[in-house]
């Protein structure tokens, strides 16, 4: 790939030999006009400017029906990504069978019950209203209060919260007040959610939804405070393949406690109190900001962006927790600890690295996925050619700077957002003015993500929601050596010979993060894209030449 | 339609044993060729199906959505439909479209056939328009089932016609939920009796198929529109589906109200009776005699009983699933020496237990229990008071399967914990020869595992 000099606008920034704007004009001439104008927005050829400046990229809009997007709704992104992995709440399903059958222990969030005294972990269980014609019809109050009851006398649940799907929105039923008199009923924390999959364009509402819920009606209940020196939140780590277990353990090695994980390997109690730490660490921005902004305006803990996936991006975000607190002594563990990890990472690499030098992938995942595994392929040597989120926000993308001129459109303004105000009595700043301007100067970063493109390559193709069909034009354009999604694009994409890395269940393997994370991830990537599987994908009768890259699109 | 009130106890569902209908509707549509099946809903609901079936049959499986918000939600979503349509065809240029509604759009009351004619109308390349089918599947009034065997009456009673028919006599094959090596298998039986098999549907090509040396817009393979429009002009339709032919209409019925095509209705041919039955009308059908080749997978599968009987004096199972499925694999255990100790559906046709003990001999009958419109967590303490040696049935009875330390034997769909899901092979001689092996062989690692010795000779 000829790598394009930064801002010589002269010059013609070539991907991969080929001209980007080119590609993506033949890709968009296949829609009609109308889609073509939407799309084109939405796929964009980075340039980073000074000061990290960026295209702007259309994102959070809804996908025009009849294009097969990877999205799904409200109601996955509230029940299935934010709450679902905490183990010790019953989560039902307010609606017919299939949105909570779908969505029952899909996702691989690992957690450890153990780890809290009860032991309960109810994730293996899959709650539903099963709604009827009758409810359908008459309405499904009745039958909602009587799940909650038998989930209360089945388990005896510390909380037990309910999810609606769309019917619900349609034929009027009012969770929030069931819930409510059920929770005076039980005397346990019930409480609903109205994430109907209709609303919003994507999970990413539902992130929104349940970021809300979680906040009214967990976060402070509980102000005991957790011992510890350095004690932080981890937001928008899912446990995925045991990540949360590995950054766990390079946290416990560091000093550092955690007092809640949002939300993988977590519990109701840890949110209940998570807002006695002293710092909000945010992995995954676009899921989570939400908690963390309404935290530090009601109790005052900051947050900082982190990234624990990627070996140096590890140590990077180790440093800056250190760094927050300034203690000398969490300064040398934390250094201490990265000298003692890294030789093994940088050898597996070495090890390696000859062999995913120079590969090109592409990465089409999450709202944050899509970001950071691109550190992981640059241990390898490996270049980035196209790379989007499923449900990003513009913040994403471009950083955070473009918040104030992000368009709210119909879609989006029917989340709510809460009116948070300071608590008279629990507000504490966790970190003087001064100290806080001090840090700013040397450069420390609060509150800000500075997203995924000013990290990108110019020429490489960033696009927004991108389509089955796209997807199919990009392989046969491209030819890519590693292609990253999920399971919904496997399959299509391996018919071609290319290997496809699943980056939400992670191929059933990981952890991928903190450092062991990295040295699995290099290995399961060199497995892939040498794998001699793809040798025999020409028989050896099979003289044909290879069709060179075919450039048209059908 | 299911009875109000999911069992004796609970008013709600914990674990379910069913899915929901649009998948078992957009699995039909796969296996049409050139056609892309399309969700009147909103987006997770399409996501989620497709990501369910995908991870069962590990195949590329587009499925489109018409993706309302919550303004469409309210105002319907007959402009949504047309432009999907639009898109659809842009992107794919379908021959069909199989449009299925989601709750949300059967809740609200769009009238899809309606937004289809105005589509038709309005159209300006009427020449170049795909087939557009329509079922209606609201999940609340029943399970995947209903919209699977929905989808294919759709198709025939949308597509069929007085065809004239070719040299080969024709025979419509409605083969039921079962797997693409079934459905393989089928279509080889067919021929072997010299007709032309009209499988509806037919993903066997679809959702099993080879690597890719050139792209493919819709993967190959699945029954045409020809064919299906040929329907009307069979010698005769093969129905497969006990619970099936209690519905008052369906494929079968309907071509033989509407164009005299003689309807023949079996079980899902599991086991050594059902296939017989199934032997016996294709040879009537065919007019020709059974192929020497099936006397021999059947004698090779009767000598595999005989000598592998002597493992499985005694042995209880536990099946679950489809309703048919469960039928039929209750019929076979009972042939087999297997005692289906208990039979439980998700389904709720209402027939599942006459049904049952319809192929469960008599005196087996007291030893049974028979649980329709169950859940998982109902199944399960039935388990822990019965006990049984083994478990058959899909993937979700996996956990089921852990805490009751019963293995479990994976058949049916979905399957997500293993990789052959689409491979697996239940019906005619030779499938029941593959489960006869499994089962034993299951049997005898069980008490391989328990036995103190440690015995290889068995
Ligand atoms: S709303 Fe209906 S169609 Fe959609 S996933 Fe839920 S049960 Fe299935
Ligand atoms: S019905 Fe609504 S909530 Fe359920 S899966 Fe479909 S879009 Fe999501």
């Amino acid at each position: 790939m000829a790598e394009a000099a930064k801002d010589l606008s002269t010059e013609k920034v070539t991907l991969d030999n080929l001209d980007p704007e080119e590609v993506k004009a033949r890709i968009m001439a296949k829609y009609p006009p109308k889609v073509a104008r939407k799309r084109s927005k939405q796929f964009v050829i980075n340039k980073v400017g000074e000061d990290g400046k960026t295209p702007v990229i259309n994102a959070n809009v809804r996908t025009v029906p009849g294009l097969m997007g990877q999205r799904g709704c409200c109601y996955a992104g509230c029940k299935g990504v934010v709450l679902g992995p905490t183990r010790d709440i019953i989560n039902i399903t307010h609606g017919p069978i299939g949105c909570g059958f779908y969505s029952w222990l899909t996702r691989r969030n690992q957690t450890d019950p153990e780890s809290t005294p009860d032991g309960h972990n109810f994730m293996t269980y899959c709650f539903s209203t099963d709604m009827q014609d009758e409810e359908i019809i008459f309405g499904g109050e009745k039958k909602l209060k009587q799940a909650i009851q038998e989930a209360y006398d089945n388990f005896k649940p510390k909380a037990i919260a309910v999810f609606s799907t769309c019917p619900v929105g349609l034929i009027g039923d009012d969770v929030h007040s069931v819930c409510r008199e059920m929770k005076e009923k039980l005397g346990i924390n019930v409480f609903g959610f109205s994430c109907e999959g209709y609303k919003g364009v994507s999970q990413s509402a539902g992130h929104h939804i349940a970021n809300n819920g979680i906040f009214k009606h967990v976060v402070g209940l509980d102000d005991t405070i957790k011992e510890g020196k350095y004690r932080i939140n981890l937001l928008g780590e899912y446990n995925i393949g045991g990540d949360a277990f590995e950054i766990e353990r390079i946290f416990d090695k560091c000093g550092i406690t955690q007092v809640a994980t949002y939300s993988g390997n977590s519990s109701i109690d840890a949110f209940a109190n998570s807002h006695t730490a002293d710092l909000n660490c945010i992995m995954c921005h676009r899921s989570i900001n939400y908690v963390a902004e309404m935290m530090e305006t009601k109790f005052g803990v900051p947050w900082i962006k982190v990234n624990f996936i990627g070996a140096h991006a590890t140590a990077k975000s180790l440093r800056k927790i250190a760094q927050y607190f300034g203690e000398q002594e969490l300064i040398d563990k934390v250094e201490e600890v990265i000298a003692e990890e890294l030789p093994e990472v940088e050898a597996a690499c070495a090890e390696v690295r000859p062999r995913t030098e120079g590969k090109r992938a592409m990465l089409f995942v999450g709202g944050s996925r899509a970001h950071h595994y691109q550190e992981l392929f640059g241990e390898l040597g490996m270049k980035t050619l196209s790379a989007g989120y499923e449900f990003g926000h513009r913040d994403d993308y471009e950083g955070r700077k473009v918040l104030p001129d992000i368009k709210v459109d119909a879609d989006s303004r029917n989340i709510e957002e809460l009116t948070i105000e300071k608590d008279p009595e629990r507000f504490n700043p966790r970190i003087s003015e001064e100290r806080k301007a001090e840090l700013e100067k040397a450069g420390f970063a609060f509150n800000d993500y500075d997203g995924m493109m000013p990290e990108m390559p110019d020429g490489a193709m960033v696009i927004d929601d991108l389509s089955q069909w796209e997807t199919d034009q990009l392989i046969k354009i491209f030819k890519p050596d590693l292609f990253c999604a999920g399971i919904k694009e496997k399959y299509t994409v391996q018919k071609h010979g290319i290997p496809l890395k699943q980056l939400h269940s992670y191929d059933y393997g990981g952890p991928y993060a903190g450092f062991k994370g990295a040295i699995n991830f290099y290995h399961e990537i060199d497995r892939m894209v040498n794998s001699r599987v793809w040798e025999y994908m020409k028989a050896p009768w099979d003289k044909n030449p290879e069709l060179a890259a075919t450039y048209a699109c059908d | 339609m299911k009875f109000a009130g999911k069992t004796d106890n609970y008013a709600a569902t914990q674990n379910a044993c069913n899915l929901c209908s649009p998948l078992g509707a957009a699995l039909v549509f796969k296996g049409v060729s050139n056609c892309v099946p399309l969700l009147h809903g909103s987006q997770g609901c399409s996501t989620y199906i497709r990501r369910y079936m995908i991870s069962h049959f590990k195949e590329p499986m587009d499925i489109a959505c018409s993706n309302f918000g919550e303004h469409t939600a309210i105002f319907g979503g007959g402009a949504n439909i047309k432009l999907a349509i639009d898109n659809i065809r842009s992107q794919y240029s379908p021959e069909l479209i199989g449009i299925a509604t989601t709750c949300l759009s059967e809740t609200i009351g769009d009238d899809v056939p309606m937004f289809i004619r105005s589509y038709k109308e309005e159209c300006e390349d009427k020449e170049n328009l795909p087939a557009l089918v329509h079922v209606s599947t609201p999940s609340y009034q029943g399970t995947h089932m209903q919209g699977f065997h929905g989808a294919v009456r759709a198709l025939v009673e949308t597509l069929a016609e007085a065809a004239e028919t070719g040299d080969k006599p024709l025979l419509n094959l409605f083969p039921g939920m079962v797997s693409p090596s079934d459905l393989r298998l089928l279509k080889e039986i067919a021929a072997d009796f010299g007709m032309e098999p009209v499988l509806i549907p037919d993903y066997s090509d679809t959702l099993n198929g080879p690597l890719w040396t050139e792209y493919q817009r819709i993967p190959e393979g699945g029954t045409t529109i020809e064919a299906i429009k040929s329907t009307g002009g069979a010698a005769a339709s093969l129905e497969c589906g006990m619970i099936l032919a209690g519905e008052p209409e369906t494929a079968g019925t309907w071509l033989d109200k509407k164009f005299s095509v003689p309807a023949h209705r079996i079980g899902l041919p599991i086991g050594i009776r059902e296939t017989d039955k199934m032997m016996d009308i294709l040879a009537e059908v065919s007019g020709n005699p059974i192929p020497d080749k099936y006397l021999g997978q059947r004698g090779r599968l009767l000598d595999a009983m005989v000598d592998g009987h002597k493992h499985l004096n005694g042995v209880k199972a536990a099946l679950f699933g489809e309703e048919d499925l469960v039928a039929g694999l209750a019929a076979f255990c009972s042939e087999i020496g297997v005692i289906p100790a208990l039979c439980a559906t998700g389904g709720g046709a209402g027939r599942f237990e006459k049904t049952i003990k319809s192929v469960v001999p008599e005196r087996i009958h007291r030893k049974m229990e028979i649980m329709e419109d169950v859940d998982f967590v109902t199944i399960e303490k039935a388990l822990e008071k019965t006990g049984v040696d083994l478990l058959i049935g899909h993937s979700k009875g996996y956990a089921m399967s852990r805490r009751l330390k019963t293995p479990l034997l994976r058949v049916g769909f979905p399957v997500h914990d293993r990789v052959n899901g689409s491979r697996t092979l239940h019906l005619g001689y030779r499938g029941a020869q593959q489960l006869f092996d499994r089962i034993v062989n299951k049997i005898i690692e069980i008490k391989q595992d328990r036995s103190d010795v440690g015995y290889t000779y068995m």
